[in-house]
């Protein structure tokens, strides 16, 4: 059940219009120019600009909402971090007029960026730094597109709120960091500082909460609406308690984790806004408790719960320009909430509270916040039954995961049994130890741009510069490994230029822009007096992200199967080719797509590459020294990347034409899997999964496949399969009539879509025209939502 | 050949012919010639080519396929095997279908016993019209009998597949009651058997049947098949045939219902 108040609530949500704030900006760049303390260290100094902006900012209490605060001014009104970077007037005019994932900005605001913001910042922001300390290879690798960085615009984040934060309460961690400074040399001024920075942050999101009592107790003075005034005095009661206290109800157990969250993204722009983690196990006790003593009942319980969903959907990512805006070009920021798993002890943590997050997401149906189930062995059949249920409405929500690998992963990387079962993924598919780990991406890293760069012995022929290594020749490659021998010398090289960059980055985050909330939350920070951003974590993870594990295996493919053992064409010739972008090459284009061994078809010929990529890359990055003091690790995933990545790449040699998209996540190239969904998972189970930090799997399934209780049961032994072979992650994305019409107009990209026929299934490309007509007006029935 | 079996498809994740998640192996050849058959690609027992186009960047690129080929059962198996871990998590295994695989019974028989050596499940799709002796075997053999039933009328079988109904119902009789799990799927097409004289009747025949039958599957006819006589280069069978409405596809479950059957509507 919705009540009237959630769904309006919820339409005002979708009906907001994302704009650009100057709240922040503003608050920032006063708090810089005329207020800074500069007798205080930069934590100390963070501390009270955080303080300064929660003290000045303006308030919003919707009419009707349990759960208050906003980052903005209102809902959407997305702030700016110009100390981080800054937006010059053509970013603000491009934000406003580009035609995806734009953000409104008035003229008001325009003027302020004119006047104030632009003038302070201008050459002084932290990207400014980063800019300035990297050196030409980096440059050149970065212009060429061969890899990404999440930290130029974006603080480090990939962190969620762990057991220890949602039971503490902001005055317990005070009375820590009191603690601390006690016990603390007076020469370590170091820890002293950054002990007093966080106990300043903290009782910054207390008072925060305390201006939100006081609001809401004057609106409860003038409401009419008995039954609101009410609910306006309770809701004041629990600001003042929450986050100051930990809390005691479910209402203000969800309260005193929104004010958390507006204090991370509050006090920098985390990549991954926060997270509040095993969402269910932490609420289930308040609302077991609760609902036994007969103080809540299942929909107010439920109505809380939707309140608590829509405030996610008000807080767009924070408007990115640049590479940024096209490595993640969405809305969305990555708070994805974990249901199911195991507990603390190895036990099946579904609970109540488990089913009913999962109908409030079906129910909600927003963009934000993104939803995870964690699957374990240990966990019933209904979870994913429940799953399902959402996912075969072409939702895209929720994502399944396999417990079981993501704790093997933690495991390795040596976190303690009781921190890797507290873990889970956040963000699209990143394995963390929640509550104990700083595990931060650092940027993607563009795996066919290596090949071809390695096939130009070093050059891009984009840029018109020599980036890489003079790998050798290609024509001078006797043999397949010659060639496999070059890739990995080129991809070790870019590697490594990537970590000495990231060395840097993290350097200047350490010291110039700490996060003393933030360390607050996560452990050790506290205990070890150290910043979140300079290691104070108990586990300190850099991760890179690899992506077109697809396209650079079929490319690999295709030379070692045409050029070097049928001898189809000859290296000469597939240069040629690939130069031209297959202009004059028709016919060995055709055969390359079509008559290549293709990874996601479970064959030997193909999937050997993807392990031998794999393993070069994880070699390459995996267990190298970190700055924070911890290690690099890779994982596997995209975003938007790939077609970033795609448009800087030219022609492959799996027929791929120049500047078109490269594969996602470890999925197959786009419609070359053609046996079906079981031999798409035994090939990307080829992959050592818990070597990585996550990959993620896109499976493509029409609504037929979903039918009934039998359907469940076999969809749900795919992917216990699936996790059998520690398959990471999975999402069945349930394709739509307009995906269909789509499939009509380009077959070859739609070569693995299976649909439905009439008791059999078969291939969409096989079906005759008016058979595929038939289907589409089928399936257009079965439509449920477009968002 | 005597060792090799003419197969023209083998299909991972099957999940409309059996229990769980299977691997359907389709044998090419078949004694019965349907009207309506919509696997038209099983009934010649030889190679057959094909023009297949592929559509790349506008242009059209024409090759020909054989439909159709020799693989010993050694080959299968090790295609079979592929999924075995998603059989057992599933409670899924093989399907021998075709065509009809009875029409290469001793392939079939290999299959079913090296199959059953490595423990998995096994399905047999068939319509019947099979030497009694080789049913038998078959019969000790698999797990789960997928049987076709098209009409209780001999005259009528005669015209529409080419064959009379008499040895099939024979077989069918000859299913002890522990026999291989029993299934019976009866296409329902108007202008054949979608009526309730033919239904009742055959309904008669399963009630006197010594096996028990697990379910009873009435699959609507559908016209979805017809693209493939095309390209085979067959006549396309005529409007005669008709897709049954979803009332009287209601209508006909309800007799089998009656008679104590469990019936699903739809494979």
């Amino acid at each position: 059940m919705i009540t009237d108040r959630v769904s309006r609530l919820r339409q005002e949500s979708l009906d907001a219009v994302n704009r650009l704030s100057h709240e922040r900006a503003r608050l920032v760049t006063e708090f810089y120019r005329d207020l800074l303390p500069e007798e205080e260290p930069v934590p100390v100094q963070r501390a009270m600009c955080l303080t300064y902006i929660l003290e000045n900012k303006q308030l919003y209490i919707g009419d009707g909402e349990l759960i208050v605060g906003e980052r903005g001014p209102a809902p959407k009104a997305t702030p700016t971090y110009p100390e981080i970077s800054l937006h010059s007037l053509n970013d603000l005019d491009i934000l406003h007029n580009r035609p995806k994932v734009s953000f409104e900005v008035s003229e008001e605001t325009r003027n302020i960026y004119e006047s104030e913001v632009i003038p302070f910042w201008q050459g002084r922001t932290n990207r400014d730094r980063i800019m300035t300390r990297m050196g030409r290879p980096w440059l050149d690798a970065y212009e060429a597109g061969i890899f990404t960085e999440f930290q130029e615009q974006r603080a480090p984040g990939h962190t969620v709120m762990g057991k220890r934060a949602w039971e503490s309460g902001m005055l317990a961690m005070i009375k820590a960091c009191d603690q601390g400074l006690k016990t603390r040399d007076a020469m370590d001024s170091s820890g002293r500082n950054q002990l007093r920075a966080m106990k300043i942050a903290g009782q910054a999101i207390i008072d925060f909460a305390m201006r939100h009592a006081i609001a809401l107790q004057e609106l409860a003075a003038k409401e009419r609406d008995s039954v609101r005034k009410r609910e306006l005095e309770q809701m004041a009661a629990i600001c003042h308690r929450v986050p100051a206290n930990p809390p005691q109800t479910l209402h203000e157990a969800l309260q005193y984790y929104w004010f958390i969250h507006l204090g991370v993204i509050t006090e920098l722009n985390p990549w991954d806004s926060f997270n509040p983690g095993r969402l269910d196990q932490h609420l289930q006790p308040f609302f077991e408790k609760e609902v036994e003593g007969g103080l809540l009942d299942l929909e107010q319980a439920r109505e809380l719960l939707h309140c608590f969903w829509i405030k996610f959907n008000n807080h767009p990512a924070p408007p990115k320009m640049g590479v940024t805006a096209q490595e993640s070009n969405t809305y969305t920021d990555f708070c994805l909430i974990n249901v199911g798993g195991v507990t603390e002890k190895g036990q099946d943590a579904v609970n109540d509270m488990s089913y009913l997050i999962l109908e409030v997401i079906s129910e909600m149906r927003l963009l934000q916040p993104s939803s995870m189930v964690q699957v374990s062995k240990k966990n019933p059949d209904m979870l994913i039954y429940k799953a399902l249920d959402i996912i075969k409405t072409g939702f895209g929500q929720p994502s399944l995961f396999n417990t079981d690998a993501i704790i093997q992963e933690l495991l390795r990387q040596g976190k303690s049994i009781e921190d890797a079962r507290n873990g889970g993924a956040s963000g699209c598919v990143e394995t963390g130890a929640f509550g104990t780990e700083a595990y931060v991406l650092t940027g993607y890293f563009n795996l066919p741009k290596i090949l071809e760069v390695t096939l130009c012995n070093g050059y891009d022929p984009r840029t018109g510069r020599h980036i890489g290594l003079q790998t050798g020749d290609p024509l001078s490659f006797d043999s397949f490994d010659d060639l496999m021998d070059a890739y990995a010398n080129q991809l070790r090289y870019f590697a490594r230029i990537k970590m000495n960059g990231n060395d840097r980055i993290q350097a200047i985050y350490a010291t110039g822009l700490p996060a003393p909330f933030l360390s607050l939350l996560i452990e050790d920070c506290l205990d070890r007096a150290t910043d979140y951003n300079a290691g104070g974590a108990r586990y300190n993870t850099s991760y890179i992200q690899g992506v077109g594990l697809g396209s650079i295996t079929d490319s690999l493919t295709a030379i070692r199967y045409h050029v070097f053992d049928q001898k189809t064409t000859s290296m000469k010739g597939m240069l040629e080719a690939l130069k031209s972008n297959f202009e004059g090459y028709d016919e060995l284009r055709e055969t390359l797509v079509f008559n290549t061994p293709k990874y996601g078809n479970d064959e030997e010929y193909a999937d050997v590459q993807a392990e031998r990529i794999f393993n070069i890359y994880f070699t390459a990055i995996d267990g190298k020294p970190c700055y924070h003091g911890g290690e690099y690790r890779i994982n596997l995933l995209p975003t938007t990347c790939h077609i970033y990545f795609g448009s800087v790449t030219g022609a492959l040699p799996d027929g791929r034409l120049v500047g078109k998209p490269l594969s996602e996540g470890i999925s197959p190239v786009q419609g070359v899997d053609v046996k079906g969904p079981t031999a798409v998972l035994k090939s990307a189970a080829r992959i050592d999964h818990v070597k990585t930090g996550g990959t993620l799997l896109n499976q493509k399934l029409t609504p037929s496949f979903f039918d009934d209780s039998e359907s469940y049961a076999k969809l749900s032994a795919l992917i216990r399969t699936y996790f059998r072979m520690d398959g990471h992650h999975i999402q069945f994305n349930v394709v739509s009539a307009k995906t269909l019409r789509d499939a009509q107009q380009h077959p070859e990209r739609y070569r693995d879509l299976i649909v439905r026929v009439a008791g059999y299934s078969d291939y969409f490309n096989h079906l005759g025209e008016d058979l595929q007509e038939e289907i589409i007006c089928r399936t257009e029935h079965g439509d449920v939502f477009v968002l | 050949m005597n060792d090799r079996g003419l197969i023209f498809d083998i299909r991972r994740y099957a999940v409309h012919d059996g229990p769980g998640i299977r691997t359907t192996v389709f044998f090419k050849g078949c004694p019965l010639h349907c009207l309506w058959c919509h696997n038209p690609e099983g009934i010649a027992p030889d190679i057959q080519k094909i023009e297949r186009q592929r559509k790349l960047n506008g242009n059209r690129y024409v090759h020909r396929e054989e439909v159709g080929r020799w693989l010993t059962a050694g080959e299968v198996m090790e295609e079979i095997l592929k999924d075995k871990l998603f059989y057992e998590e599933s409670g899924g295994g093989v399907t021998f279908s075709g065509g009809e695989p009875l029409a290469q019974p001793t392939f079939l028989m290999n299959l079913l016993q090296q199959a059953r050596q490595a423990r998995l499940h096994t399905v047999v799709d068939t319509s019947g019209h099979a030497p009694p002796a080789d049913f038998q075997t078959v019969l000790s053999m698999v797990h789960c009998l997928l049987f076709d039933l098209k009409t209780t009328d001999t005259d009528k079988h005669l015209e529409m597949t080419g064959a009379g109904n008499e040895q099939l119902l024979d077989n069918l009789r000859s299913i002890p009651a522990s026999g291989p799990e029993l299934y019976i799927r009866i296409p329902v097409i108007s202008g054949v058997n979608a009526n309730a004289h033919e239904m009742e009747a055959i309904c008669d025949v399963l009630s006197s049947l010594d096996a028990p039958v697990k379910r009873v599957d009435l699959l609507p006819y559908h016209k979805l098949g017809r693209h493939k006589y095309e390209s085979l280069g067959m006549h396309r069978p005529g409007g005669l045939f008709d897709a049954p409405g979803a009332q009287s596809m209601d209508a006909f479950a309800k007799i089998f219902r009656v008679a104590g059957f469990a019936t699903k509507i739809g494979g």
